[in-house]
């Protein structure tokens, strides 16, 4: 053989042949292996590597449902019921693929809530936040179209509804409607065009999404429990001071969180995947009837507080402005925070009394919007929709005059 | 002499301006087709044309229901007791004339209908497009103690009268949408035309 062809890393044999010629090392080492994490990170942390792994999941379910599901108005209903019955080990696939659904949100929306306590969003970290947003927006989009496919009667209404969403802008509102479903209704056209959206097009823009949003993170470093930048304060190797290699120290920490959470889903898939018509709801048992709607109807958990913004207004326009508007604020977050600390553990009463009002909104919110409409109900939907808004669009000022605490130059950290 | 100093800059540019937009200008055509291959495909504009209902087995204050574009169109039987309630409630509703709401020309007016006695009406909710469910029971409790008795939407709690006149201060911003159609013999109905209307 003749010399090696030498390479930056200096490894050597297979690995070294290959690091010459592809970045190996190189990235293993830049994205996790040689990337420092702050060594104060608690419970909170273990839900973005929880969203890559259900992410995962769902890829891989979804492919083999897909090896058995036909996309058209006429087989789908059967094809899954076929899945469920037929095909060996199909029910577990299927359960699996939908409860990954429901546990994406659980870990998505827990994940987001660690970032509104410690501040996660802040200066320098706007564009990572906004790469989550879009992951979110995406997952919202795939999780939508993915309930559209088992052509099940709630699957045909929630469409139906969420569709019709977009008839309420002016002059071009049902046109536009008609171009989404490509059809005067929803019909065997728009499942096909869902199933396309669900399996290629929209996974292709969320792994995207992820690389890009972990890229982000990696170049500029994750935030912490007490907001406090590490880079700040380097050892004499320029590693930082609290901060610990991803490998092993992290590794062995998501894995942990990868056990516990396996337990969990698999106690839900085997014992309880419908969660009380909650994660898969009792009318799409039942195949699509375009002439009959459920007699309730009602979203999957994880959309119903936009929803309850949505009933709140009895108009409907300006209904399904607030709705869009309820999740897009997330995105102004940075901005409309002026706070000079970024943890809640150094920040006032003031702050620590909004995020806890909004989270109690989401989740009043999210009861409601599972409910029939009432006039109580309909009543406390309107308030604790003005409680959500206020979080946000008071936020420039709560921030800015609440009391805060002096940040330490060093992460609090207790070894274990 | 270098390379650098025989650039001609200004010839760079034109070619960079050109090509952009001659780039853009192809992007942008080649998107018509992909955009315009999602609208109503040739077939399915085909499958929206009119349908028949034979109304010859339809009760006095039964409802039927048709298809026609893949929507439910309903068919009311209503009886006189239900017609004379309909000027009752004007102060409840949202467009008691249909002035707003969508509808042939011959039924903009209190009965929204053509023959009085049949109300068609196509049952989809002008909120977000539920099925309103018929609650034809005067003070239904169900609904709401001065219930006039129409039909309510299970999704958004829409309430419309048996005219399909939406009442305030729900979602629903319209009446419920009639369809064009006419009557082909006297227990005949044809929906998506309104020739033949006198």
């Amino acid at each position: 053989m003749s010399t090696e062809t030498k390479n930056d890393v200096g490894t050597t044999g297979l690995l070294g042949w290959i690091d010459a010629r592809f970045p190996l090392t190189k990235t293993w080492r830049e994205q996790w292996g040689d990337y420092y994490a702050p060594k104060n990170f608690n419970f909170w942390y273990y839900f973005g590597s929880l969203a890559l792994l259900v992410l995962i999941l769902q890829i891989v379910t979804g492919i083999f449902l897909t090896m058995n599901y036909k996309p058209s108005a006429e087989g789908a209903f059967a094809s899954v019921e076929y899945i469920m019955r037929d095909v060996n080990w199909g029910w577990l696939i299927r359960y699996m693929h939908s409860t990954g659904a429901s546990a994406f949100f659980i870990v998505v929306y827990l994940h987001m809530f660690r970032g509104l306590m410690y501040g996660s969003y802040k200066n320098p970290r706007e564009l990572l936040w906004i790469f989550g947003m879009l992951i979110y927006l995406c997952l919202m989009a795939e999780a939508f179209m993915g309930y559209l496919l088992p052509w099940g009667n709630m699957s045909y209404w929630g469409a139906q509804v969420i569709t019709n969403l977009f008839g309420a802008i002016p002059y071009v509102g049902t046109s536009l409607v008609e171009w989404i479903r490509g059809d005067y209704f929803i019909s065997d056209i728009t499942l096909n065009r869902f199933f396309a959206l669900h399996v290629i097009a929209l996974p292709l823009a969320l792994v995207f999404l992820v690389v890009a949003h972990l890229l982000a993170l990696h170049e500029v470093g994750s935030n912490n429990p007490d907001g406090i930048e590490i880079k700040k304060n380097k050892g004499p190797d320029g590693k930082p001071l609290d901060g610990i290699p991803s490998h092993p120290y992290y590794s062995v920490k998501d894995f942990m969180g990868f056990v516990f959470f396996a337990m969990i889903f698999a106690g839900i898939v085997l014992f309880e995947p419908t969660v009380g018509n909650l994660f898969l709801e009792k009318a799409n048992f039942d195949p699509a009837d375009r002439l009959q709607t459920p007699d309730e109807i009602a979203p999957v958990w994880y959309f119903t507080p936009y929803y309850a913004i949505l009933r709140a207004v009895p108009n409907k326009l300006l209904g399904v402005v607030l709705m869009g508007v309820a999740v897009m604020i997330f995105f102004l977050l940075p901005w409309l925070d002026r706070a000079k600390v970024k943890s809640i553990r150094y920040r006032g009463w003031l702050y620590k009394g909004f995020l806890g009002s909004f989270v109690i909104s989401f989740i009043a919110l999210g009861y409601i919007g599972m409910h029939k409409p009432t006039p109580v109900l309909t009543i406390e939907s309107r308030i604790f929709s003005i409680i959500y808004f206020a979080f946000f669009l008071l936020m420039p000022w709560y921030t800015n005059v609440d009391k805060t605490k002096p940040v330490p130059d060093r992460v609090t950290f207790h070894a274990h | 002499m270098s390379e650098a100093e025989n650039v001609d800059e200004s010839r760079r540019h034109f070619l960079l301006v050109a090509t952009t937009v001659v780039g853009a200008a192809g992007a942008v055509a080649t998107a018509i087709p992909f955009l315009s291959s999602w609208q109503p495909s040739a077939r399915a504009q085909a499958l929206g044309g009119p349908v028949e209902a034979d109304i010859s087995k339809l009760q006095v204050g039964e409802l039927m229901k048709v298809e026609w574009r893949g929507q439910a169109i309903y068919i009311v039987h209503r009886s006189q007791e239900m017609l004379d309630k309909l000027k009752d409630h004007d102060g409840m509703l949202r467009d008691p004339n249909s002035e707003e709401s969508e509808q042939p020309a011959f039924a903009k007016n209190a009965q929204r209908a053509l023959n009085p006695e049949y109300l068609v009406l196509i049952g989809v909710c002008t909120h977000l497009g539920c099925a309103p469910m018929a609650k034809f029971k005067v003070g239904d409790t169900d609904v709401a103690a001065d219930w006039p008795g129409g039909f309510y939407c299970p999704c958004h709690g829409s309430k419309f009268d048996l005219s399909g006149r939406v009442l305030k201060d729900v979602p629903a911003p319209l009446n419920l949408k009639v369809p064009p159609y006419y009557f082909s013999s006297n227990t005949t109905l044809v929906i998506g035309l309104d020739k033949g209307a006198a």
